[in-house]
């Protein structure tokens, strides 16, 4: 089973991931938990949540997450794609999903994924990473922990200095 | 005290990035990156590769510097470069000689003076721009510089805008006097007042230089002061989900705003800024108190506001009064003054300074300044804050370091970019031009008769040298491998913002200057007396006039 790396409880670690990415022109595996793209999700997800299987959704960075308002508190993940990781929209995309629409559940990044981007990528609220840089867990803690503090509000909760400095 | 003071949180985040950074450069240096995969991370430090060597950018964060901070940039551009630095339009500081394996040690060196070069590249909220004048001026509503220090703040490794569609640019004015090219930002900032006395901004969106010039439109006329940063949050949202990505030149706000129309732009990001969760993002009123009271608060002294001394020395020596008359500005309490000190004295690169003079700076300031010095998006400096008194020993000091050039807003004082000398991008050089130009009129009577007058070179379409927005812009093109310069006429950056218009067709290298000194004749035959400034005679008469005084001199040559 391929793996990726989690965020769990503030800690990375490996984990195998039981999701079959299932790309546009590939048939939908028989069992098991799946990932769709948005098209194949608003034509077959239906029915594979009847069947009582996971299914997660696909977005790329032009697809507004407000379209699956509906959809969320049935879906396992969300998975934002990079395609380049210059283009900054999932993370705006992420921010809303769990700020906004409330979102519990797995947001994963997937396509470009570099260990550098571990930081901006907790604190937006994703919470599974499929590197493309062949990084570990290590490396995601190195990267994401440089830090002791942070300026702003974001989904992480994390207290921004305003905060740190009020309770001083 | 005079710039705001850090605290251990504010240290902290440099020494942790000068860490990371320093972390970064030795798997470089040993081989474990390669350059295509260490891009992307000096870049986020200000470090650039440019045609001779490694540039570093420093961020002046608002323009506002104390002496000890001047003394370190000094130091570091001694030890680390070839003893001068080069103030930019941005108000930062460029090193152009820097060796890789020092860029480590030198940010050390600027944190341990709260300095640091965070965002000073790539495509994130760059360093604001805040008036110069700020803290100094009688006309302003309130002091910029603490809301430029609360977008600083925020700003800094914004998880969900580190990676926008391009770079981003912000500025702040507290006076109706724009001192910031505030339309020519993607964010232009004006502090105000409302009718019920009310501080807020009134919000101008989408400027921008570039190809593409654009004065940004105002799409809230006025914002409550203590939620922007919850509306710039909302701003930056709607643009880091719907620029486009698609095109480089295409990419910044103003084209968004332009495609989408100012109105329409500003409901989308009333709808955003309404569903946001804007209590947790707005600094509470505590920590906006505490950002002002970090700022100190200046001991001004109670003063006549007449000075005996500066007015003896003004009637004894011309070339004192001929400075008080062009680079003094007034300041709000009777007995001071606010000096502007040029960066362009004839023959020098406009923008740059030597060691010995930012030593010079640091120690006015510190000795006759209250410690503060500004930078200037024209590329001069400011010691706001200083007795009328003590002028004349200023500008003794100022005169032995070259400092004293009387020629604030005068023909001379030129904004350039690097351009070929130094930028990888540009078509053509922009410094030679300016150097070219200021020794036409180097004569101060003759530059002081022309009055205001703002001539600003950019080596090429990306416009850092802000030619749009020039009384005369000049624009370096090429024309099958040569160099040659495009004029423009009728921009400003001030309040009256305007885009200058193309005069003709675009000119040799050695041909700009006597074009710029044909303009000017022609200016001065035609203006209406002589408070009337190149920009008003310009508007007044359209631009034939002046394109009969450049092509007819130039078919004869
Ligand atoms: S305007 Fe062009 S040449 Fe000048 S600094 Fe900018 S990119 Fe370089």
């Amino acid at each position: 089973m391929p793996t990726l790396i989690r965020l769990e409880d503030g800690a990375f670690v490996e984990a195998a991931d039981p999701f079959t990415a299932v790309a546009d022109d590939m048939p939908v595996p028989a069992e098991g938990a799946v990932v769709l793209p948005l098209a194949r999700f608003e034509a077959e997800g239906a029915g594979l949540l009847d069947e009582g299987r996971p299914v997660g959704v696909l977005l790329q960075p032009d697809e507004a997450v407000e379209g699956l308002a509906y959809d969320l508190p049935r879906l396992a993940l969300v998975a934002l794609a990079f395609p380049k990781f210059r283009d900054g929209r999932a993370y705006s995309s992420a921010a809303l999903l769990r700020s906004r629409l409330g979102f519990a559940g797995e947001i994963r990044a997937v396509g470009d994924v570099l260990r550098e981007q571990a930081r901006d990528m907790a604190r937006c609220g994703f919470d599974a990473f499929v590197p493309s840089d062949g990084s570990g867990a290590a490396d995601w803690t190195a990267a994401a922990g440089r830090y002791r503090h942070v300026y702003q509000t974001a989904a992480d909760h994390r207290a921004p200095a305003f905060v740190e400095r009020e309770s001083e | 005290m005079s710039v705001y003071a850090y605290d251990q949180i504010d240290r902290d985040m440099l020494a942790d990035r000068a860490a990371e950074f320093r972390g970064q450069v030795t798997r470089r240096l040993a081989g474990d990156l390669s350059e295509d995969q260490f891009k992307p991370l000096r870049l986020m430090n200000g470090l650039y590769l440019q045609l001779h060597a490694y540039m570093l950018r420093v961020a002046i964060p608002y323009g506002a510097l104390d002496g000890r901070q001047l003394r370190a940039l000094a130091e570091i551009s001694r030890e680390f470069d070839k003893g001068y630095g080069h103030f930019t339009t941005r108000t930062n500081i460029q090193f152009h000689w820097i060796r890789l394996k020092d860029a480590p040690d030198i940010l050390d060196r600027l944190a341990a003076v709260d300095l640091h070069a965070i965002q000073t590249s790539g495509n994130c909220i760059r360093n604001v721009t805040a008036d110069p004048y700020a803290g100094a001026t009688a006309e302003e509503v309130d002091d910029p510089r603490v809301w430029s220090e609360a977008i600083r703040q925020w700003s800094t490794f914004h998880p969900e805008f580190t990676y926008l569609p391009r770079k981003f640019k912000i500025a702040v004015t507290g006076s109706a006097k724009d001192r910031t090219a505030a339309r020519s930002h993607d964010i232009g900032l004006k502090l105000t007042r409302n009718r019920d006395g009310q501080l807020g901004f009134e919000v101008m969106v989408g400027g921008g230089m570039g190809r593409t010039p654009y004065l940004g439109p105002t799409i809230r006329e006025f914002l409550p002061a203590r939620s922007l940063l919850s509306y710039l949050t909302a701003i930056l949202r709607v643009y880091n989900r719907l620029g486009r990505r698609d095109n480089i030149y295409k990419a910044r706000i103003k084209i968004l705003v332009a495609a989408t129309g100012a109105e329409d732009f500003g409901r989308q990001v009333e709808a955003e800024w309404a569903a946001l969760d804007q209590a947790a993002i707005d600094l509470p009123d505590l920590e906006l108190a505490r950002i002002r009271t970090a700022f100190g608060v200046v001991p001004f002294e109670a003063l006549p506001a007449r000075s005996t001394a500066f007015e003896a020395a003004r009637a004894a020596d011309p070339a004192f009064a001929r400075f008080a008359r062009n680079n003094l500005a007034p300041h709000k309490r009777p007995g001071y003054a606010i000096v502007n000190i040029s960066l362009k004295a004839p023959g020098e690169t406009p923008g740059d300074a030597t060691a010995e003079q930012m030593e010079a700076v640091a120690g006015l300031a510190e000795r006759y300044g209250q410690d503060d010095i500004r930078v200037t998006h024209a590329q001069n400096l400011v010691l706001p804050h200083v007795k009328l008194d003590d002028l004349p020993v200023v500008f003794a000091e100022l005169q032995r370091h070259g400092l004293a050039t009387p020629n604030l807003d005068l023909v001379t004082d030129i904004i350039a970019c690097p351009g070929l000398d130094y930028c990888a991008l540009a078509n053509a050089r922009a410094i030679p031009i300016a150097q070219d130009i200021a020794r036409r009129f180097e004569t101060p009577d003759r530059a002081e008769a022309i009055g205001e007058l703002k001539i600003k070179i950019s080596g090429c379409i990306n416009a850092c040298g802000h030619h749009h927005v020039g009384h005369i812009g000049i624009l370096g093109v090429d024309k099958k491998g040569e160099e040659f310069y495009q004029l423009s006429l009728g921009g400003s950056g001030a309040e009256d913002a305007s885009l200058a218009a193309i005069l003709g067709p675009a000119l040799p290298a050695d041909q700009v200057a006597p074009a710029v000194e044909a303009l000017v004749d022609a200016y001065l035959g035609l203006r209406s007396d002589a408070s009337e400034r190149f920009l008003d005679t310009y508007r007044r008469l359209g631009p034939a006039p002046f394109k009969e005084a450049v092509y007819a001199d130039a078919d004869q040559a």
